[in-house]
């Protein structure tokens, strides 16, 4: 039983030319780690507004096809209903926060589901701790670095207890460290938790590693869906795409002349590979 | 030149942004800025073009102290391209926003117009020349936002994260691009998280860390210093991360990119022959 059910899916923003998304259709079983990627402007971005419902609830356009998320038809539910279903991380998390404290930011999206104050209290320390953030509680965003910032994001969208997180460029206004950080808060989610992700990531880099699927988009269709390996395989067709350096590097060296078994996609699996055969 | 003496700047009301900050920029350098998030980096270009004067300390921009002189006047010569082009961007179409500083600098409409179109050119904009700037996607309107600041041809250009938003096509353009722009005499200071960017481009890299230069050298060098990646809150890029890994098989974390890579690995493949 898939958690997202896509078919057909197809929007054209209001009075723009052409479809932004166009014939999607796109089964996610439960408790996978998806990554979206594609060239700008290929409909990623759109796909997550289409996953909360913010379209076509609060963007107007033309919206054709179904798209039942956990059991919900986006047509027929309000992104009130869906995000204690489905949680939207940001970019920038200052367009996310807007309270004097980290803990209230958390505590906005449990109080207006109407929980009680002890499931509101409950789930607010739960969403600090996991995401590392509890000695920050009292603090306002403006003071905290833009990590701290991303984790108090994921935090306030943790305690609504989604089953799908999806999250749009997370990590672009991070420093390299904070970011590979947030990468591994957003894995510990998913196998700890067992929450679906959606990661919208230009960064291949960063995301491959925990990914057990990669999604490539263009011109708002889907031109590949698979594991990474099997994804980054295609070379002739990731045109524009940033596979991670590790294979760009083992393309070169196999063009050169030399054989590998196979093509890594992390930096640990081509030190294996390498390491085999500079000590042979 | 660019020039900062003692350099220390504080914002009403918080602490200490800048600690005491000694640099000097020579002209047709290429510097890539990093550190943490809150490390100072846009508080310290800030400084280059006037918008901030320091505290305490003094930044001088080809002699000339930024403390006698205006962001007018300053501007001519330090072109700041803002991370957000939204806190830029302003114009009803792009064609207005890229003439709008070359009407105030008191230019003429013909060279207004030839200036404006070549540099749309060059940006892959002319498509855009008469659309709002508010309608382009977050990718476009950063390429304006630096057109805005190119067309009037400053001699030292700052950009801060130029990168972000942009997908790995338009990043390798904007890569070339500003290699371009540094050999063709420009002073190019970028401030950016990608240490990708950096490890392809190899630039003089500044570290900042809590309002203070922690590191400062060629971009291999900081980038394969363990120390220096965990103060500045920065990691490994990946082919640095690589090379780290079989540095006891005699490759050296010093080689960060792709290219020169595969030269190391087929020069200790060579030597084992």
């Amino acid at each position: 039983m898939s958690i997202i059910g896509a078919s057909n899916l197809t929007f054209t923003y209001a009075g723009a030319p052409r479809s932004s998304v166009e014939d999607v259709s796109l089964e996610v079983s439960p408790g996978e780690f998806v990554v979206l990627t594609g060239p700008s402007g290929c409909g990623k971005t759109t796909v997550c507004r289409c996953l909360n419902g913010l379209i076509p609830n609060f963007y107007s356009g033309d919206f054709t096809g179904e798209l039942v998320v956990d059991g919900m038809n986006v047509k027929e539910h309000t992104t009130a209903e869906l995000s204690s279903h489905v949680g939207l991380v940001f970019q920038n998390p200052e367009n996310q926060l807007f309270s004097l404290s980290i803990e209230r930011d958390v505590a906005f999206g449990p109080e207006n589901l109407g929980l009680s104050r002890e499931e509101t209290r409950r789930r607010v320390d739960w969403a600090l701790e996991v995401t590392g953030i509890t000695d920050l509680k009292d603090r306002p965003p403006y003071e905290l670095s833009g990590g701290q910032q991303q984790r108090a994001a994921i935090a306030a969208v943790l305690a609504m207890q989604p089953k799908i997180i999806v999250l749009d460029e997370p990590t672009s206004f991070l420093d390299p460290k904070s970011a590979l950080e947030i990468l591994e808060v957003i894995s510990d989610l998913n196998k700890k938790l067992g929450i679906t992700i959606i990661l919208v990531e230009h960064r291949l880099d960063l995301a491959s590693k925990h990914a057990n699927r990669v999604i490539v988009m263009d011109s708002g269709k889907i031109v590949l869906d698979g594991p990474p390996k099997q994804v980054y395989g295609e070379q002739a067709r990731l045109i524009g795409i940033g596979v991670p350096r590790v294979i760009t590097l083992f393309n070169l060296l196999q063009k050169g002349g030399l054989e590998f078994s196979q093509t890594p996609t992390t930096v640990k699996e081509a030190a294996q590979e390498l390491r085999k055969m500079l000590s042979r | 030149m660019i020039r900062t003496e003692g350099l220390k700047f504080s914002y009403p009301s918080a602490s200490e942004v800048l600690r005491g900050i000694d640099l000097t920029i020579g002209d047709e350098e290429f510097v890539a800025i990093m550190g943490e998030n809150g490390a100072g980096k846009t508080t310290l270009v800030k400084t280059f073009n006037g918008l901030l004067l320091p505290t305490s300390g003094r930044v001088t921009v080809d002699g000339v102290n930024t403390r006698e002189s205006s962001v007018a006047q300053l501007s001519r010569d330090v072109g700041l391209v803002f991370q957000n082009p939204d806190h830029q961007l302003f114009s009803e179409t792009v064609r207005e926003e890229l003439a709008f500083s070359l009407r105030n600098f008191g230019y003429g409409e013909d060279t207004i117009d030839r200036r404006v179109t070549s540099i749309l050119e060059t940006l892959d904009l002319s498509r855009y020349a008469d659309s709002s700037p508010f309608v382009l996607s977050g990718g476009e309107r950063k390429r304006v936002a630096l057109a805005a600041v190119l067309v009037w041809n400053p001699k030292h250009i700052i950009l801060d994260e130029p990168t972000i938003g942009q997908d790995y096509q338009q990043k390798d353009r904007l890569r070339n691009f500003i290699l371009q722009l540094n050999t063709q005499g420009k002073t190019v200071i970028t401030i950016t998280h990608d240490v990708e960017f950096v490890a392809e481009c190899k630039p003089r890299l500044i570290l900042l860390s809590k309002g203070l230069v922690i590191g400062d050298g060629p971009a291999e060098d900081i980038l394969s210093d363990e120390q220096l990646i965990e103060k500045a809150s920065l990691a490994r890029p990946q082919i640095g991360a690589l090379m780290h890994e079989l540095r006891d098989l005699g490759l050296s974390d010093r080689v960060i990119d792709v290219y020169s890579a595969e030269q190391a690995i087929l020069g200790a493949l060579g030597r084992r022959r």
